[in-house]
């Protein structure tokens, strides 16, 4: 019997602040996808209120009862008694496992014995690392966004298989640093303690281009997202073959659903054979590689400047 | 109140201790500190003689050991951990979750600080590091207000070190990728951020540019300077606008003299001065005036004032001569 393809596709909380409508009606499309994994949660400021608490696991039990996997992802950066307030009513949900963007999380989940996962902006360079953590009840991480391949293979081939998940973000805007300052309001000239959540302007942060019009950075209120997008779509016959779990998508736009549905429907048709460089795997994704006008990366996957790209076609097989 | 002060090397730790430190941090010759530069840090040679002078003169010394180990490398950042053992220095440095383990196990009496990398900005992290490696000291990240500052010290399992001067970092530390976004090294997996062979100075006709690894990260005529170029400190231009602006932060530098009263109150342990990469003058200039100020402050807590001519001495080592309270103060966040 031909063995599948068990790879999926997970979908990460949007990291933007969108309209409450406007996230009730993204979730309403993932409902109706083949998505496998879903995030869900406010993971980038406190100040977003468009949806509450109740309002995210009000969406987690529709996804659920739609047979999504649904998991409730928690702040990267943690300050105030009232952040971490918030942090333990998401670990008490009774019902869904955790994304941890914080050791506060971690330490939290820990104790409540809840099974987590290590989002990306959780410090995990190393196996012992993961492995100690893996003991606090880590089940499955997601790959630190400025790490490759190499790393990844480093990581994995060794003497014990390692007996957690692995998850790599594979398109999208990356997230690439946290500040206490919120540079959307201060683009505004808000003060942060009264930005009116002005970030609610751009649905997929402010972008930021050199003197020389080169996009670099995008304005995520307190987080500096790249400008460029991840996209690791030709490597996903490698990922299958390392045996990476799950392949993130990080949404932007509505229509980021529809790439993660049409990617899911052709992984769960495919065999082990179907993976190689002769098999289908590699023609069938070709629809999907970007456009050359599109402003791509995927340096960080094969160890370099992540901003760079390099087209499959100048990659040594 | 601990004044903790930088060395790149042997000169800079005796300027350190001449001018009046009461601990130095330094870091060895090679990526497991993340000021890893051609011609600084020391050899385990030069590391015994620091240990030794520091101590002689009943001072403190650190080892810096604040990047993360590498898979199939992981025996050098082991081997840093038993050298500093070995020679009896007074604490380490750490933010890798593996280094720590490692650290607690073997020597359970060699005290640990949480190094600033490790980006823990509240109680439950704190709480973790302190339960899972017994922690005696965490790092703060520059990303709290000093109100947040002094509601964390009431709570803390563990004593507070914060940055009182220098080179300001205005992401939360450890957890920042603009570095390898743009030149594949970051502090985490290379050992420094905007490392100086990326690095390049243009002049183009009347204008002076800097660049990174090629992005045109600054750009300025003759009468303005020019800071060295990380990526969280250049001018650009935000879409639909024309003008390049400083959108995360110009080239300022942190300093926290007007603070020292609130930062004693708060009880925080120990005080840091940024800049393992500067010259001796800057650590002899930096160290005597807080070392000084510490100790009007002591003297006579409750007629504290700053003394202009302190600030004035700070601000000429200053990155483009003008500093801040950063995150500090409210406002500016």
């Amino acid at each position: 019997m031909a063995i599948r393809v068990t790879m999926k596709i997970s979908l990460a909380p949007i990291s933007y602040c969108w309209s409450k409508a406007d996230v009730e009606q993204f979730y309403q499309q993932v409902a109706n996808s083949n998505i496998d994994t879903v995030y869900l949660g406010e993971t980038v400021c406190g100040r977003r209120r468009e949806l509450k608490f109740s309002d995210y696991l009000d969406l987690a039990n529709m996804l659920k009862a739609h047979g999504k996997h649904v998991v409730l992802s928690t702040m990267a950066l943690i300050e105030a008694q009232s952040e971490l307030n918030e942090l333990k009513r998401a670990i008490d949900n009774g019902d869904f496992s955790i994304e941890a963007n914080d050791m506060a999380a971690v330490f939290y989940a820990h104790q409540a014995k809840v099974p987590f996962v290590c989002g990306p902006t959780i410090n995990n360079y190393n196996r012992a690392s993961l492995d100690l953590l893996h003991q606090k009840g880590m089940y499955r991480f997601v790959m630190p966004c400025e790490l490759s391949k190499d790393w990844l293979q480093a990581v994995i081939n060794t003497d014990q298989k390692p007996s957690f998940e692995i998850e790599v973000l594979g398109h999208g805007y990356m997230p690439l640093a946290h500040s206490a300052r919120c540079f959307t309001a201060k683009h505004y000239q808000l003060p942060k303690d009264k930005c009116q959540t002005i970030c609610q302007r751009h649905s997929k942060g402010l972008l930021a281009q050199t003197q020389e019009s080169q996009p670099l950075l995008r304005l995520n209120g307190i987080q500096t997202q790249s400008a460029a997008q991840v996209n690791l779509i030709n490597q996903i016959p490698e990922m299958i073959t390392m045996g990476v779990d799950y392949w993130r998508i990080s949404p932007s736009k509505l229509a980021d659903v529809n790439l993660g549905h049409e990617l899911a429907a052709l992984l769960a048709n495919l065999t082990a054979s179907d993976v190689n460089q002769a098999g289908e795997l590699p023609t069938k994704l070709q629809p999907f590689t970007p456009a050359s006008d599109q402003h791509h990366c995927n340096g960080y996957w094969l160890g370099q400047p992540g901003m760079q790209y390099t087209e499959s076609a100048q990659l040594a097989p | 109140m601990e004044l903790l002060c930088p060395a790149g090397n042997l000169t800079s730790l005796k300027a350190a201790l001449n001018a009046g430190a009461d601990a130095v941090y330094l870091g060895l010759k090679d990526d497991t500190n993340a000021r890893s530069f051609a011609g600084l840090n020391f050899s385990v040679t030069q590391l015994t003689q620091a240990t030794k002078l520091a101590h002689s003169q009943g001072r403190k010394v650190f080892l810096t050991l604040n990047t993360f180990p590498k898979p199939g490398q992981e025996h050098r950042w082991y081997q840093a951990v038993d050298i500093a053992a070995q020679l009896g220095m007074d604490a380490l440095i750490v933010a890798d979750l593996s280094l720590l383990s490692y650290a607690h196990q073997h020597y359970p009496h060699l005290p640990l600080h949480l190094s600033v990398q490790a980006s823990a900005t509240n109680l439950g992290a704190l709480s973790f590091y302190k339960e899972a490696f017994n922690i005696e000291r965490a790092v703060l990240p520059r990303v709290l207000s000093i109100k947040q500052v002094r509601d964390l010290a009431k709570v803390s399992p563990v004593d507070l070190e914060v940055f009182a001067f220098g080179s300001l970092c205005i992401m939360a530390e450890g957890r920042c990728h603009l570095s390898s976004y743009v030149t594949g090294q970051s502090p985490n997996t290379g050992g420094s951020c905007s490392p100086a062979n990326h690095v390049r100075w243009q002049d183009s006709g009347a204008d002076k540019l800097t660049r990174l690894n090629d992005v045109l990260i600054d750009k300025a005529d003759a009468s303005q300077q020019l800071g060295y170029p990380v990526v969280c400190k250049g001018r650009y231009v935000a879409e639909h606008e024309q003008d390049a602006k400083y959108l995360l932060e110009s080239p300022t530098s942190l300093n926290t003299l007007s603070l020292l009263p609130d930062l004693a109150k708060a009880g925080v342990a120990s005080l840091k001065i940024e800049g393992r990469q500067r010259s001796p003058a800057y650590v002899t200039q930096v160290t005597q005036v807080w070392r000084k100020a510490i100790d009007t402050y002591l003297a006579a807590p409750d007629s504290f004032a700053e003394q202009p001519q302190w600030s004035q001495a700070l601000a000429k080592v200053s990155e483009g001569q003008i500093t801040t309270l950063g995150a500090y103060e409210r406002q500016w966040q």
